[in-house]
């Protein structure tokens, strides 16, 4: 049953946009998002492998922490190492708790010494944020800020990406490296373009004002017209991400699970001074993980799906994270949580699915990998 | 948009069923189809099997979820559609031309508590 008492969704700047488009509409982590488009979620998949796609994700959380000590706070609470980070770059990494556990994951940017920019979830904004402001008060001269409702955030993804954002922008693009950042106008309109995303394609992800998030998308997908650039929604962007590899908090990560079991073990800044999580994943390291995310795919028919138990020699020993049919790879792919013994390349065991035992096998991730 | 025909009976749960003589071939709506988006496996009963009318016969995936098939009528599976093992797309471009299961009527009364066309576009408005 849902609840009566339900908050209304929240919208993006582009929300009417999406609607007048002809986008089916879902709710996603409190926000009215845009599932797919007319075309379907393989049209708008297809699209960003093989061309670009352009996506909202303005619903996603943009907190800063910007003081003196702005470094040492951002230490404290992301996994990774903010202290390689140069200006005008940024790293993936982890908001844990005192387990090692996944508060959140998030983008950490540079933007300068002493001033970073956390892009986090939807659904986790003011979670993550009241998290933050605990967390760094011991720390300092840092403050935090919520700064989602200043930043739209527009996605281009795919291998024509470059070609059809550079036309609207005096930044040279094929000077900003693979999660480098540069500041400048999109389609004349104050922006910050950083090559990230979330597809497993090269991209860009731009931040601009929410007032001028209309503008811009429209610029973007005129410029793309030739170049077969389409609106692309959150079921695409699911199905993208996982053929690349990437965990959806949520999903794959969230409090039960450690930065170790999900194979993240690259996020963990273990030279850094203490931060939250970092006994629990000294522990961990030291005793050697139990479980780990690994990847699968189906060997018969069936589809394994986010929940679905995992069987290992009939007994069960896991549990399916996501699971789709890739329109790419056109294979049923996923990734669950096995016991270390049987994480090998090639280890067969059975999925649930409704009821039925379907064999899957354990392959290397990511199950795709673009051609550079 | 596909048209829905005039001759079908439809449930609430999105299925349509061609009847002729004692035989009923059932498949899903178009509306059923665009709510799913890309189908892409369709799992359907044994011939021979025996349903009750709303009984789940079946399973189809699009990429992003699972629905279950429940049948119009009560009978018995006379033939299933094997092209969709390979071409489940079929569902979404021929939504009212790709059957799913043919069923032999044991309750043809029951058919009297389907929508007809009208009533069904009337449900999805």
């Amino acid at each position: 049953m849902e609840q009566a008492t339900e908050a209304p969704l929240k919208k993006t700047p582009l929300n009417a946009r999406h609607r007048a488009s002809g986008a089916r509409m879902v709710s996603f982590g409190g926000w009215d998002m845009p599932v797919e488009y007319s075309g379907g979620i393989v049209h708008e998949h297809m699209a960003v492998r093989t061309r670009a796609g352009l996506f909202d994700v303005s619903h996603m959380g943009e907190i800063e922490i910007a003081g003196k000590d702005a470094l040492a706070a951002v230490q404290r609470i992301s996994s990774n190492d903010a202290s390689r980070l140069q200006v005008g770059q940024a790293q993936y990494s982890g908001l844990l708790s005192p387990r090692g556990t996944f508060v959140d994951d998030l983008l950490v940017y540079r933007l300068a010494p002493a001033h970073f920019l956390l892009v986090v979830n939807a659904g986790n904004i003011a979670k993550d944020y009241a998290w933050i402001v605990e967390q760094i008060k011991p720390v300092g001269d840092a403050v935090a800020v919520d700064a989602s409702s200043r930043y739209a955030l527009l996605a281009i993804q795919g291998p024509a990406a470059q070609e059809v954002l550079q036309p609207l922008t005096g930044v040279p693009l094929d000077a900003i490296k693979y999660y480098w950042f540069a500041h400048g106008e999109v389609a004349s309109v104050r922006a910050t373009i950083s090559r990230t995303g979330y597809t497993g394609e090269d991209g860009f992800e731009v931040f601009i004002p929410p007032q001028s998030a209309d503008r811009v998308w429209q610029a973007i997908l005129e410029s793309g017209r030739a170049a077969g650039v389409i609106p692309c929604g959150l079921g695409a962007r699911d199905t993208l991400r996982l053929e690349a590899a990437m965990r959806l908090h949520g999903n794959d990560i969230d409090e039960t699970t450690t930065a170790l079991e999900a194979d993240l073990g690259w996020i963990v800044g273990w030279k850094k001074d203490d931060f939250v999580g970092a006994p629990a994943l000294r522990a961990q390291r030291a005793s050697g993980v139990k479980r780990k995310l690994v990847g699968f795919e189906m060997m018969d028919r069936g589809i394994a799906r986010h929940g679905y138990d995992a069987y290992v020699n009939g007994a069960k020993a896991g549990t399916v994270t996501s699971g789709t049919q890739t329109p790419f790879l056109k294979k049923a792919i996923g990734m669950a949580y096995l016991p270390v013994e049987h994480i090998a390349a090639d280890t067969e065991f059975d999925v649930d699915i409704r009821e039925r035992r379907i064999r899957a096998r354990v392959v290397p991730m990511p199950f795709y990998k673009r051609q550079k | 948009m596909a048209a829905y025909p005039s001759g079908f009976k439809y449930t609430k749960d999105h299925e349509w069923i061609d009847i002729a003589g004692d035989r009923g071939k059932i498949g899903i709506t178009d509306y059923a189809q665009q709510q799913l988006g890309d189908v892409v496996y369709v799992e359907l009963p044994e011939v021979g099997a025996k349903l009750k009318q709303g009984q789940s016969f079946g399973t189809i995936e699009s990429v992003k979820a699972v629905s279950e098939l429940y049948s119009p009528v009560s009978g018995e599976v006379a033939e299933i559609n094997t092209s969709l093992k390979d071409k489940p797309e079929t569902v979404n471009s021929d939504p009212h031309g790709n059957w799913m299961i043919v069923i032999k009527l044991t309750n043809p009364g029951e058919t009297r508590a389907l929508l007809d066309a009208s009533q069904y576009q009337d449900l999805i408005k």
